[in-house]
């Protein structure tokens, strides 16, 4: 079958520093201009220093694919959707368009807030592309989709913000082009209406529309897309079934780091020893840059004691990627004598949802702490363990649940 | 650690779609492209069919900028009544009564009005318009049209401002007995020249606003100098005959009186309005094609 969309050998080149260059005055660039005359006019600055946001990226997509564009930040993939988008050209390739893009980057583009609802709608629908006879068609199903019926006339500089979200993404989601590219702008709203957002681009994918879409998210991505493409430093390097691109994301996201190093202590003179590496480990005692779920796994901390302490303890404690704390171990209080020790904190079996936990430290003595430090390491849980339910181990909660569930007829 | 060579053999293979069949996808793809996105060479074509086919748009972003200006201001349309009405009271006041300018048989006011009028609308177009393209930053980073959109919408919305204004123009011909003669046929041309002024000098102020910010500083003030270097608060006539040649090189001179003959009957002056057409449509093409060069980086550095 014939390609809806063709991408080929495409690169983008930006200036470093090319925004604070934009903000030079006129004077500045007359008074270069008077000492090189013929550099004003010719576009080439040789001097600012460039980067590769893409490089030489090839793909075709079929009419009726979904893909997901994921990769870490500076990957390119915003980059990508520009391009697609029209918003900037890129600097060689080209890509051919067979159907009517539609691009969404952002929700709301355009509100104002002086307007009211119902104006805000046409206007915002006019600027992502939409007729107005199409507007006026869909109008009351894109208000009931954003539940703000009661608000319609006000102006939305008096909307709390969640009523401005559902309202803009009401909008954008009744955007029907042929393909469809779309920015992480799901990561807004309440969760309940985050659900209703993905059913309804569920329900596009589900139309045979082509989607791009770009996301941190990888459920989502499992969700929406059956095909995803992997960007690094601009380059494609994996493309294929959602499934696999994903688990070579988080193998290569995994390839990471496995030993920190641990900052002093605040107070460094009084304090009476003070931790200096931590290490994330596997249930063998090798470092491991990711745990798989369900697996031992074990932290190994190294700390230095410089006089006598008493009472001594050393904790570990997890923290969700939100900040909020998660759980803590302490060792049982013990006296030490100055020296180089080790603590090893192990777990059989690791039962959190796949994601990056920060892992902090304590030293105390009589429940006084020395030294202290959150984000000493990283613990990275990824989802490559064999024997569990794959279900069950995502979008779950951070916790995973262990709890055995029978259902009984009551009589 | 990826096998890069893979990789690219997979990547290069293409993604189909998640059920390939006919009903699902649209089956009569177009054979030619609809849009290729490549690098562009330094001139590029205008694509007005591009233009014409984002209309809508255009007539949205006019409406939001009249709705969200008439809305913020108390007076709201009273203020483009205004703004002209107390210029030329000032202008009466000072040039009028006080220098007595000489006005040609025309009552004073009417003359001062019947510059300002088209002034206000020219100056205010362009201060608005090269702010238009910065002030929009949000539009021009998120989404794709055709960029002219933006100083052509901001131009347009004061044209709306500018119609509004002649209701004072009307009160005051009927006040002073002034007779509409054939000559009112002519005024559209003028609207038309000054609205192309407008909108080739916004274009370009907009487009250099982008990436030299001190421009929207100088703009005011060279505007303030052009109302004086033209014959706005006095007739040509105030002008030395010898030096008459090079002021009707100013497009807007041959405009303003062309304004002034056909609103209150007087002698049109062929030569500088012709020498007014001229300027103005090469300005415009101009500054349609500098815009068109300028408006790829506009994404990257606004």
């Amino acid at each position: 079958m014939r390609a809806i969309l063709e991408v080929e050998d495409l690169s983008k080149q930006y200036r470093l520093g090319a925004r604070q260059q934009s903000y030079a005055t006129l004077r500045d660039s007359l008074a270069a201009a008077a000492r090189a005359p013929w550099r004003f006019f010719s576009r080439d600055n040789s001097r600012a220093e460039r980067v590769w946001a893409l490089r030489g990226i090839s793909f075709d997509v079929q009419p009726g694919a979904t893909i997901g564009i994921i990769g870490r930040n500076g990957a390119g993939k915003s980059t990508l959707l520009k391009i697609l988008s029209r918003i900037t050209e890129p600097t060689t390739g080209r890509i051919r368009l067979y159907g009517r893009v539609g691009s969404l980057l952002e929700v709301g583009t355009g509100f104002h807030p002086e307007l009211t609802g119902r104006e805000n709608v046409f206007l915002n629908g006019a600027i992502i592309g939409m007729r107005r006879q199409e507007i006026n068609r869909k109008f009351d199903e894109i208000v009931a989709f954003s539940e703000i019926e009661r608000f319609i006339d006000t102006p939305v500089k008096h909307y709390s913000s969640g009523m401005y979200t559902r309202l803009a993404f009401a909008v954008a989601a009744h955007l029907e082009p042929e393909i469809l590219v779309i920015d992480e702008v799901l990561s807004v709203g309440d969760l309940a209406f985050q659900k209703k957002c993905f059913g309804k681009m569920s329900d596009v994918a589900g139309q045979g529309r082509t989607v791009l879409f770009v996301s941190h998210n990888m459920e989502a991505v499992r969700k929406i897309c059956n095909q995803a493409l992997l960007l690094d430093q601009g380059k494609i390097v994996s493309a294929g079934k959602t499934e696999n691109v994903i688990a070579s994301y988080i193998e290569e996201e995994a390839s990471g780091q496995s030993v920190y190093t641990i900052p002093p202590p605040v107070d460094e003179e009084n304090a009476p020893g003070y931790a200096y590496k931590l290490q994330v480990e596997d249930g063998e005692g090798r470092p491991a840059a990711a745990v798989p779920v369900g697996k031992p796994w074990q932290v190994r901390v190294y700390f230095k004691i410089t006089r006598r302490v008493e009472h001594f303890l050393i904790a570990l404690g997890l923290w969700t990627n939100l900040n909020a704390a998660l759980r803590a171990s302490w060792s049982t209080p013990q006296t030490l004598e100055p020296g180089d020790y080790q603590a090893v904190f192990r777990e059989e079996t690791l039962l959190l949802a796949t994601g990056r936990f920060p892992i902090g430290v304590g030293l105390s003595s009589f429940e006084r702490s020395f030294h202290y430090v959150e984000n000493a390491g990283i613990l990275e849980i990824a989802d490559l363990a064999d024997g569990i339910d794959l279900v069950r181990i995502s979008g779950v909660g951070v916790i995973l649940n262990p709890m055995k569930i029978e259902l009984q007829r009551s009589e | 650690m990826f096998k890069p060579a893979a990789a690219v053999a997979t990547a290069q293979a293409g993604f189909n779609g998640r059920d390939a069949s006919p009903q699902g996808s649209p089956s009569a793809l177009p054979d030619e492209p609809l849009v290729v996105i490549q690098p562009s060479r330094s001139w590029v074509p205008l694509n007005i069919g591009d233009l014409w086919a984002s209309r809508e748009l255009l007539y949205f972003l006019i409406w939001r900028d009249l709705k969200v200006r008439y809305k913020q201001s108390v007076l709201g349309v009273g203020w483009v009544i205004m703004q002209p009405l107390l210029m030329t009271v000032v202008f009466t006041i000072f040039l009028g009564k006080l220098a007595r300018v000489p006005s040609n048989n025309i009552p004073y006011p009417l003359l001062a009005l019947t510059g300002l009028l088209p002034w206000t609308f020219l100056s205010s177009a362009i201060t608005g318009s090269s702010n238009s393209l910065v002030g929009n930053a949000q539009l021009i980073t998120k989404v794709y049209f055709p960029r002219m959109l933006i100083p052509l919408a901001a131009v347009g919305a004061r044209l709306v401002d500018f119609v509004i204004s002649f209701i004072i123009l009307g009160g005051m011909m009927i006040y002073y007995g002034v007779s509409v003669s054939w000559k009112i046929a002519m005024l559209p041309v003028m609207v038309l020249l000054i609205t192309a002024l407008a909108l080739s000098i916004g274009m370009v102020t907009s487009a250099l606003n982008v990436k030299y910010r001190d421009v929207g500083v100088v703009i005011p003030v060279l505007i303030q100098l052009w109302l004086f270097a033209s014959p706005i608060v006095y007739p040509l006539e105030l002008v030395p005959e010898r030096w008459q040649k090079l002021y009707a090189l100013n497009p807007l001179a041959g405009i303003i009186m062309g304004f002034r003959a056909s609103l209150l009957g007087g002698n049109f002056y062929w030569t500088p309005l012709a020498i007014s057409a001229v300027v103005t449509v090469c300005l415009l093409v101009y500054a349609a094609y500098a815009f068109r060069r300028m408006e790829k980086t506009f994404a990257d550095i606004v």
